[in-house]
């Protein structure tokens, strides 16, 4: 047993940060957002160019870098500390998870391939609008029409999905519910019917979409896996961008700690720095507290995400580990941005200042995948029902 | 990042199982799951006798090095024994305070006659140890303590004089570790001395305190001209306080993943309980069930992160290792709650009279404690944000 970085692992995070750092200034975040794509395009074309970050979990035989889900982490965790404008988080933690957990072999030899090139960006629709994130969420449908699927209906909340050059998309058999009859699909998103629209978000540093789709004809080369049973692999999926959401969180976490001590450091009132005060101290405690807590749990459930691609036994929790991690990271990202808010007193509350930025995200990526109340639900599900006769 | 084990390590906790299965049988059967804290007034004589079961066993120890009798297991190992000890049901260790923190302080900073004298009885089971530290004017301000050490240079022998409280099992024990005065004239952190005291003598008084609990494993002590000798100061006079402190850090976590496991054992009792008087359809008790079983196992990752951190060398704790105390502590207290709002009205009810309690009863109350004892809840987030966060240090009136 050995649970720490790796030195190459170590290696992977400086790195990250360094870059970050250098790219992702407050500025450029400020720029990034206040365009409709929300992101730099010269930027992304660097970091898969130069960085190669876009392939770093991609099988070396597909022309990725085949690392794993931990150095993946790794970089979630500063892109969130950074909070990087880019579509990292739709084309690699939601698509190419998607082809790798439920492509054949034709559609990764051509899909992970153009993703890993840096060829085209990528996302996942499957949620309807509705707050659970479960196969229920999924109301889009899919009819055979002789070799051809038809697919109809809406999805919300789809990250990047204004830009995304391929969609990943989930649709039920008419008529099928719950788990049932559930299909995935590749669109490229300049197929006919396919209907776009950027949603104007809260959180303006990470894009939201809604697409329909109407009578979108597709042939069988588009399915994902065997017809009507792609639940078990879209879960399998989600649960593998909620570790990598949670990483993010962890990140934003470091970050606003960082700042807090930083400001309350400098900031002086009574004559004393208000650091010095122990209202103010007991409050970072609690953050760091919650921040160290959330590192845990998510490293632990990268762990699990590596071994569930590559078929290890550890794979077995992937639900468990994923639930536990979101719903921890949730909480304690927006507990920690809403006291370093409180920390830093009226600037806080100011535009110019980044402590919103944060705030902001710690809330959008709350409820994106699960919020904590909705994993622990799940958890509570496994723990106090199953064998019980109610 | 590497979680399995080693198939030595796995034969390793094969061995530990399959010994605790052998012997926490017969005369023993009936201790296990008992003498944890809050519990650890029940069969004190029977549990004596299970240490030095353990210690024929060779278990007694396993982190030490094997020159002091120690079993000189690797982290790993030492995790293993922990968690097996713990998973088997066998009861509080009686030994633990000579074992986690007597010995490690002698082995690091006695002198050879010292560990002569003293290690061989801990591993062997047979000597058992308090600590005599808190006074009733030195709790969280530790270093304000007031008993006094005068060494008398025509006995050879220190002379103490004073009084300890909250010392944990001190009516029990054989030995007693002191902090005292040795510089009359010295305040706080300077001046200090670190004893080993012999408890059977005519200069001590044992008074047991009656707890929240109705029952009593601490008390106060009172020194009245009693003695130790020359040799049983650890370090010089005044280097009382860094041989204190350094015995703060051997407690890195490991015993911590056997503590887990007992509150695993907690948690099991609360969802079966949940299971079966329907508490589990109440949406509050399921996301607070799922919450601790959630937090619990992100604090076996954290003690893993700390055991298996890099940069422990200097001796500072990492940041992981800097929160865990409060991490527990609170989640522990939070436990304690959940327990009786599962159990509804009838957790007001006992076992019995006069005041017999069942074990989620007695775990209730006896939580309260865990964000005292060792350093408040309060006093912990002064250390993360002093030390681990670099916030300035409270200012404090200057030393007169
Ligand atoms: C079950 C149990 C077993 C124990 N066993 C032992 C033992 O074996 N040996 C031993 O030596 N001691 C033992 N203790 C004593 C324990 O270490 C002390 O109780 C503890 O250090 C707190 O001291 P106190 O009780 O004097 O409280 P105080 O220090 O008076 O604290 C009272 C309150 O004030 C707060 N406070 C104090 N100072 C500060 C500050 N600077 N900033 C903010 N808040 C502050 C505290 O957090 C607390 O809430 C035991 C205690 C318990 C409950």
């Amino acid at each position: 047993m050995d649970f720490a970085f790796t030195e190459e692992q170590e290696m992977i995070r400086d790195t990250a940060a360094a870059f970050l750092a250098e790219v992702s200034s407050s500025e450029a975040v400020r720029r990034a957002m206040a365009t409709e794509s929300g992101y730099d395009s010269a930027l992304w074309r660097r970091i898969c160019d130069e960085m190669y970050w876009q392939a770093i979990h991609i099988p070396e035989a597909y022309g990725g870098l085949g690392l794993g889900y931990v150095e993946l982490v790794a970089m979630m965790e500063q892109m969130g500390r950074y909070l990087l404008c880019s579509p990292y988080f739709s084309t690699v933690c939601l698509a190419t998870n998607a082809l790798l957990v439920a492509g054949n072999e034709d559609q990764k030899t051509r899909w992970l391939g153009e993703l890993g090139a840096g060829q085209v960006t990528a996302t996942l629709a499957f949620n309807g609008g509705s707050r659970s994130w479960a196969a229920d969420s999924i109301t889009a449908s899919f009819r055979r029409e002789g070799d051809e699927f038809v697919l109809n209906g809406d999805y919300r909340y789809v990250i990047d999905g204004h830009t995304a050059g391929l969609l990943v998309v989930a649709a039920r058999e008419e008529g099928s519910s719950g788990e049932q009859g559930i299909s995935l699909f590749l669109v490229p998103a300049q197929t006919a019917g396919v209907r776009r629209r950027w949603l104007p978000t809260l959180d303006q540093a990470r894009k939201q979409a809604a697409v329909t789709l109407d009578n979108v004809r597709l042939d069988g080369t588009s399915l994902m896996g065997a017809c009507g049973q792609a639940w078990p692999a879209l879960g399998k999926v989600l649960d593998l961008a909620a570790i990598a959401l949670a990483a993010e969180q962890v990140g934003g976490c470091q970050q606003l700690l960082d700042m807090t001590v930083e400001y309350t450091t400098e900031r002086v009132q009574f004559n004393r720095p208000i650091a010095s005060f122990q209202a103010v101290k007991h409050k970072a405690a609690d953050m760091m507290l919650k921040t160290e807590v959330a590192r845990s749990a998510v490293y632990y459930a990268a762990c699990v995400a590596d071994e569930a691609l590559r078929g290890g036994e550890l794979g077995a929790e992937l639900p468990e580990a994923a639930s536990v991690a979101k719903s921890y990271c949730s909480d304690a990202y927006f507990a920690v941005a809403g006291e370093a808010l409180q920390l830093f007193g009226g600037v806080g509350f100011t535009w110019e200042y980044d402590v919103h930025l944060y705030f902001k995200r710690a809330k959008s990526s709350e409820h994106l995948l699960g919020d904590g109340s909705s994993h622990r639900e799940r958890l509570a599900v496994t723990l106090l029902d199953q064998g019980r006769s109610s | 990042m590497k979680l399995s084990f080693s198939a030595e390590d796995e034969q390793f906790r094969a061995e530990v199982a399959g010994w605790l299965q052998d012997n926490l049988k017969g005369e023993f059967a009936r201790l296990r799951y008992r003498g944890g804290p809050g519990d650890e007034h029940t069969y004190p004589e029977e549990r004596k006798v299970w240490e030095q079961k353990l210690a024929e066993g060779g278990w007694t120890c396993v982190g030490w090095p094997k020159e002091y009798g120690g079993k000189g297991c690797s982290i790993e190992q030492q995790v293993i024994f922990f968690e097996e000890y713990a998973r088997a049901g066998a009861p509080g260790r009686v030994g633990h305070i000579g074992e986690g923190l007597a010995g490690p302080t002698i082995i690091a900073f006695g002198t050879e006659a010292q560990k002569q004298k003293y290690l061989p009885g801990i591993v062997a089971g047979t000597e058992l140890w308090c600590q005599g530290y808190s006074e009733p004017g030195a709790g969280s301000d530790l270093a304000n303590v007031k008993t006094k050490a005068r060494f008398d240079e025509v006995r050879g022998k220190w002379v103490l004089n004073g009084q300890k409280v909250w010392t944990s099992l001190a009516h029990e024990s054989d030995y007693c570790f002191v902090i005292a005065r040795t510089d009359p004239e010295s305040v706080a952190h300077r001046g200090l001395g670190f004893f080993l005291v012999k408890m059977d003598q005519p200069g001590i008084e044992i008074r047991p305190i009656e707890q929240i609990t109705g029952t009593s494993e601490f008390n106060e002590v009172f020194f009245d001209d009693a003695e130790c000798d020359a040799g049983d100061i650890v370090g010089a006079p005044g280097d009382g306080w860094k041989v204190a402190m350094g015995l703060l850090g051997f407690e890195r976590g490991v015993s911590t993943l056997g503590q887990q496991m007992q509150f695993q054992n907690e948690l099991d009792d609360i969802v079966a309980l949940a299971r079966e008087n329907g508490a589990a359809d109440i949406s509050d008790i399921r996301q607070r069930i799922a919450r601790a079983h959630a937090e619990l196992k992100i604090m076996r990752y954290n003690a893993m992160r700390m055991l298996s951190g890099h940069s422990v060398s200097d001796g500072s704790l990492q940041k992981e290792a800097l929160i865990y105390k409060l991490f527990w502590a609170s989640w522990h207290r939070s436990l304690g709650e959940l327990a009786m709002d599962v159990m509804g009205p009838e957790c007001e009810i006992l076992e019995g009279a006069p005041y017999e309690l069942s074990r989620l009863q007695a775990m209730y109350l006896f939580v309260r404690s865990d964000t005292i004892y060792g350093g408040t809840n309060q006093i912990q987030r002064n250390i993360i944000a002093e030390r681990g966060l670099g916030m300035p240090k409270e200012p404090r009136p200057a030393l007169k």
